[in-house]
């Protein structure tokens, strides 16, 4: 059926070669997925990818089952939830696969991120497929954000208050703003059936974003762990076999893990406010959104100025918009550049202190930590990576991939 | 090239690690935390121990249920707890629920299978204004919705601490007075429901010596069982699960060993 590198495939089914005569799917499917040349020295951090696809699959598919057992409705949203939980067969199982497989998707994404840092996968020409990565962890934030709303617990309920109130800092349309969103003036049933809705949408934008990321990334290949280019077929391996057995193995260990809380602790990584019905009358002691957000919201209220908090939140995302214009280092990859990498593990420190920050009320040391590690944060990409480029002496690079492979073999 | 990365990654790994412990034992709450009790239904091979569940059902239904609410519960519920059918008829013979009669007048009929549980105010007002301007929380997903659950209801009703047993410094605290009810273990230690509990406050029916202890421990099973009542067959579906993907990571490890052997 296939062919080797290059020559256009021929395929003996006559229904198969039909079709591709017509529109040209199989054809799509044997370039972009079989023969694709990809280079021969991942390593397991390569996987992350695969596992975020699966983990974005698992999520719609769970979703639209919980759909439709789900009722957008104040008054009933949180029974329909606890409905689901004890009376739709096997209801328990996708509720917790979709609430466990928000926090999971984040962890396939962040370790990618991580990845794109340390790996300078950013870096020209992939600049693009950087920035579509970014732009789908934004939609993935919105989107776990307004599901965490559906079920109208207390932290749902207040969640939703302090975030959607942040845009009331915006100078004179503020309040009008924050009325626009909530389709009221206060959180109610308009606010929970337009998050719905958005809850439903953004997942499928989200899908058109990773096209595109996946369509960035196929047209100069991906990076690699010594982050010099291909030179020819030594340096490459098609992806099938070799990727897709390698990703399939990545992603069941993934899975492993995933299961294990799921099945053993499915309740850990969420707050236990959430299975009290929401009520308009009394706060939380301690209003914290999930733990994938809580670094961005320790920086929000770091700064002692609301306006200044939300801007340096959006900010310490948009930041990364830019990063690949701001390493301004000649090589990709931290294997070879001897300080950077340490600064990349600096940064992962930070953003778990900024975590844990963010879980607790910003009182006593909790305030100036937090105060430092915004700091740090923006430090890091605005200070350090361009003028680190520029001063440090990276490590020579190999000659080629397949020479850096067979020199470990051998030694 | 590898070996320099895992070193890199190794060190970094471990300094992340050492950070977060010690942020983490910082941040251990200064409030009294209740003490842990072993309970049936922990841990990945748990389940509910149905005796002790019967008796909480009976806890609740003699002692609780008089303020608190069970709503998402119905009565059929109950046959999941070991009870017959017969046996869960039997158990709610008494109870008679409001309904409509056929010619739409208010009436009390006897309770079904199909029943939620019979809610003790008519509605949350009357509950509020029977229990001094605050209706009594419901109690369906009471385990769940607090920290540490099971040992937290557990502490809250075996923490009553009579006023003259209190020392100065306990009421300056809570600042209770002698009308007040003081708690160890609930937050603020004021707590507005008097002791519900107390040694032979019920007499059970199989014969278990009723002490303050064994009554809280099994109104903390039957809880449980009523906050997530499919726990067992989670994790009974969660060791198959782990199992199947642990065989199957397995083989396609040395699948890909396999496809890779003409390339390391």
């Amino acid at each position: 059926m296939a062919s080797s590198h290059g020559a256009p495939p021929v395929f003996k089914n006559k229904v198969v070669a039909w079709i591709d005569y017509r529109l040209p799917i199989f054809s799509y499917i044997e370039k972009e997925y079989h023969t694709f040349p990809t280079p021969r020295n991942f390593n397991y951090f390569w996987n992350f990818g695969a596992i975020a696809t699966v983990m974005l699959v698992l999520m719609i598919a769970t979703g639209i089952v919980l759909a439709t057992n789900y009722t957008p409705h104040a008054t009933l949203a949180f029974d329909s939830v606890e409905r689901i939980m004890r009376d739709v067969p096997s209801g328990w199982l996708v509720r917790y696969l979709h609430m466990t497989g928000a926090s999971f998707f984040f962890i396939a994404v962040y370790i990618h991120i991580f990845r794109g840092l340390y790996y300078g996968s950013y870096k020209a020409p992939r600049e693009l497929l950087w920035i579509l990565g970014v732009v789908i962890l934004l939609l993935m934030m919105a989107t776990a954000f307004m599901g965490y709303v559906l079920p109208w617990g207390q932290m749902s309920f207040w969640g939703a208050t302090v975030i959607t109130n942040l845009f009331s800092a915006i100078p004179v349309v503020g309040d009008a703003v924050v009325t626009w969103l909530w389709g009221g003036f206060a959180i109610d049933n308009p606010t929970l059936n337009r998050f719905y809705a958005l809850h439903y949408l953004l997942p499928f934008v989200i899908v058109a974003v990773v096209a595109l990321h996946v369509v960035a990334l196929h047209v100069h290949g991906s990076n690699n762990p010594l982050g010099i280019d291909p030179k020819g077929p030594q340096d490459t391996v098609p992806f099938h076999p070799y990727y897709t057995m390698k990703d399939g193995f990545g992603v069941l260990c993934f899975m492993i893990v995933y299961a294990a809380f799921v099945f053993f602790a499915p309740n850990y990584l969420g707050d236990v406010a959430n299975y009290i019905p929401a009520d308009p009358m009394v706060t939380p002691t301690h209003i914290v959104p999930e733990w994938y957000f809580l670094p961005f919201y320790a920086i929000l209220r770091a700064i002692p100025d609301k306006l200044g908090g939300v801007i340096c939140m959006f900010g310490s995302i948009a930041v990364l918009f830019v990063v690949p214009w701001l390493d301004t280092s000649r090589v990709r990859s931290c294997t070879f550049r001897p300080i950077y990498k340490w600064f990349v593990f600096v940064l992962v420190i930070d953003a778990i202190v900024l975590g844990i920050c963010g879980a607790h009320p910003p009182e006593g040391w909790y305030v100036p930590v937090s105060r430092i590690g915004t700091f740090y944060y923006f430090f890091h990409f605005l200070i350090l990576l361009p003028v680190l480029g520029k001063i440090e002496r990276p490590l020579p690079l190999p000659p080629s991939i397949a020479d850096a492979v067979l020199k470990k073999k051998a030694g | 090239m590898r070996n320099s990365f895992l070193k890199t990654f190794a060190t970094g790994a471990i300094a992340v690690a050492a950070l977060g412990c010690g942020a983490l034992a910082v941040a251990a709450e200064t409030e009294v935390k209740p003490p842990e009790k072993h309970w049936h239904f922990q841990g990945p091979f748990g389940t509910y121990d149905r005796a002790a569940a019967q008796r909480g059902y009976q806890i609740y239904k003699e002692v609780c249920s008089a303020c608190h609410s069970l709503n998402l519960l119905s009565y059929r519920n109950l046959m999941d707890l070991g009870l017959s059918e017969n046996q869960v008829k039997g158990l709610i013979t008494e109870i008679q629920v409001p309904d409509l009669g056929d010619d739409g007048s208010t009436i009390d009929r006897p309770a079904r299978l199909s029943d939620k549980f019979k809610k003790p105010f008519a509605n949350e007002l009357a509950a509020a204004a029977a229990n001094g301007g605050k209706a009594p929380p419901d109690l369906s997903l009471i385990i769940k919705a607090r920290e540490d659950g099971p040992n937290y209801v557990h502490g809250v009703l075996t923490g009553y601490v009579p006023f003259d047993k209190l020392t100065p410094e306990q009421i300056k605290e809570a600042s209770v007075t002698k009308d007040d009810n003081y708690n160890k273990y609930f937050p603020g230690h004021r707590i507005a429901m008097p002791a519900p509990l107390a040694d032979d406050k019920v007499q059970y029916v199989d014969g278990t010596k009723a002490t303050l202890d064994q009554e809280a421990s099994d109104v903390v099973e039957f809880l449980a069982w009523a906050s997530e009542p499919h726990l067992e067959q989670r994790n009974r579906t969660g060791v198959r699960v782990i199992l199947f993907l642990l065989a199957m990571a397995g083989l396609m490890y040395a699948v890909k060993r396999q496809v890779w052997a003409d390339k390391h």
